[in-house]
């Protein structure tokens, strides 16, 4: 086992499901061409070991009054050294980056929207292509959008030229509603299906060492071939009597996996003049573990599927974030309609119920380690110029 | 069960999509007029007024949270083409 090679879950997740992300944007707008932009990120993660920090640009720029192409590239630079890391291995770095291409179609009340992703690391490689239509109703108060997605990944290990294949699907609705002068609801289903190598290569779960109880060992995880989930996702959104925003939101999720996971959240943003603006926020989720999951099992191979991700255990966290922004509208900069620069700062704790820090300092019994804990913080500049 | 249901109801706003954008609901009045959306149309009842920034929050979850998909973004704004 390579030492640079275990930080996988964060890796192995993240990068298969930001493409779902990035769909999302494109498919933000109703039925009119968002302006020809340019969108630069510096994003920062630390916390639990781990620091994730690299820059996004994204281009977006009009063909005629119909249709808009955007181009993105990303970078994530990782710096493991997680509690997953220091359990089996040591510190390690790596770095992915991912190139996204993508037209707009404006048909009348219609935008169709077609694009192609690619997220490319030393042992990792997905392709999405995607596909999204959304419509305006009833005097444009309502705004209603499709989209579908397909993603092939090749999932890799470090040290052996073996790939296995990863096929995702996704389907997605959404619908946005004017409901009053100063309200706006919006519904957003998406369903995704996952096929293949779903484990981590790297990542192993332990069982207690038949000849010594006092011991454990480590074996590989087992997950199963499929796994399909569907989220459901209500939003609201109002605007107060002086000029400020509050939002409001729930999301029910579960799987085939037998996790269900909830998640309520709630903005507020707060103009101090026309160019600045505060917000805050705060986000709690919860979740249960998978069916398959334990923090330590009683033998080897002591059921079909063996899990000990601490993703897939139980447990909550919950996010305070606040941000400020500047803003400049047209005429103050020839040539740039608006520009937005802004800062945001979220700090997010997690507490985990059946997951157990096996790294925590003193002489523990296997299953008696104290459950594990940490906070991150992340970081975001943003430059947003509009022509 | 719930997969089933969910996949139901995805066929059947998908259907409901389809026949709305055929049927162009000429006959249904607006209930809040063009010229009464400036509250909606101000930036700070965006859904996403932060652009990848926003996007890349969500990606920050999904790597931590086994919960994925529906974070919206789709719509807000005023509406008003």
């Amino acid at each position: 086992m390579p030492k640079a090679a275990q930080e996988a879950v964060v890796a192995v997740i993240s990068r298969s499901l930001l493409w779902l992300s990035v769909l999302v944007s494109f498919t933000a707008y109703s039925a009119t061409l968002p302006p020809d932009a340019v969108d630069i990120l510096q994003h920062n993660y630390e916390g639990g070991g781990m620091k994730i920090d690299g820059p996004s640009i994204l281009v977006r720029k009009s063909v005629g009054p119909q249709v808009s192409l955007t181009g993105h590239y990303y970078v994530d630079s990782v710096s493991a050294a997680s509690v997953d890391v220091l359990a089996r291995a040591s510190a390690y770095e790596e770095e992915r980056t991912e190139i996204s291409g993508g037209v707009d179609y404006l048909h009348e009340k219609s935008i169709l929207s077609l694009g192609y992703t690619n997220s490319s690391e030393n042992d990792y490689e997905a392709n999405t292509v995607y596909f999204s239509a959304s419509q305006d109703f009833f005097g444009d108060l309502t705004s209603v959008s499709f989209a579908y997605a397909k993603g092939w990944d090749d999932v890799g290990t470090r040290g052996s030229t073996e790939t296995d294949e990863l096929k995702r699907q996704n389907y997605q609705l959404g619908v946005a509603q004017v409901i009053s002068k100063s309200m706006l609801l919006g519904l957003d289903l998406e369903v995704i299906t996952d096929e293949g190598k779903l484990e981590n290569p790297y990542r192993r779960n332990r069982y207690i060492d038949p000849a010594n109880s006092a011991n454990f060992l480590y074996q590989q995880e087992v997950y199963p071939d499929t796994r399909t989930s569907t989220a459901f996702a209500v939003r609201s959104m109002y605007y107060l009597p002086y000029r400020a925003s509050l939002k409001g939101e729930y999301r029910f999720f579960t799987d085939t996996w037998g996790i269900d996971a909830h998640t309520v959240d709630a903005s507020y943003v707060h103009p101090l003049d026309n160019h600045w603006t505060l917000e805050a926020k705060t986000r709690f989720y919860t979740q249960g573990q998978a069916d398959f999951y334990s923090d330590l099992f009683p033998f080897e191979n002591s059921q079909t599927h063996l899990g000990r991700d601490k993703e897939l255990s139980k447990f909550s966290d919950i996010t305070f974030g606040f941000g400020i922004n500047y803003e400049l509208q047209q005429g103050v900069i020839p040539g740039i309609k608006r520009l937005q620069l802004s800062f945001l700062a979220d700090y997010i704790k997690f507490d985990y119920d059946n997951f157990r820090d096996v790294t925590a300092e003193g002489s523990f019994l296997p299953g008696e380690e104290p459950l594990y804990s940490f906070s991150a913080w992340v970081t975001r500049s943003s430059l947003i110029l509009e022509f | 069960m719930k997969l089933q249901l969910a996949k139901y109801l995805l066929m059947l706003s998908l259907s409901g999509f389809v026949l709305l954008g055929g049927s162009g609901c000429a006959d249904i009045k607006p209930w809040v007029k063009p010229y009464e959306r400036d509250k909606l149309a101000d930036p700070i009842m965006s859904l996403s007024r932060h652009g990848f920034a926003d996007t890349y929050i969500h990606h920050v979850y999904q790597a931590r949270e086994s919960a994925r998909g529906a974070e919206g973004g789709t719509g807000g704004g005023c509406g008003c083409n």
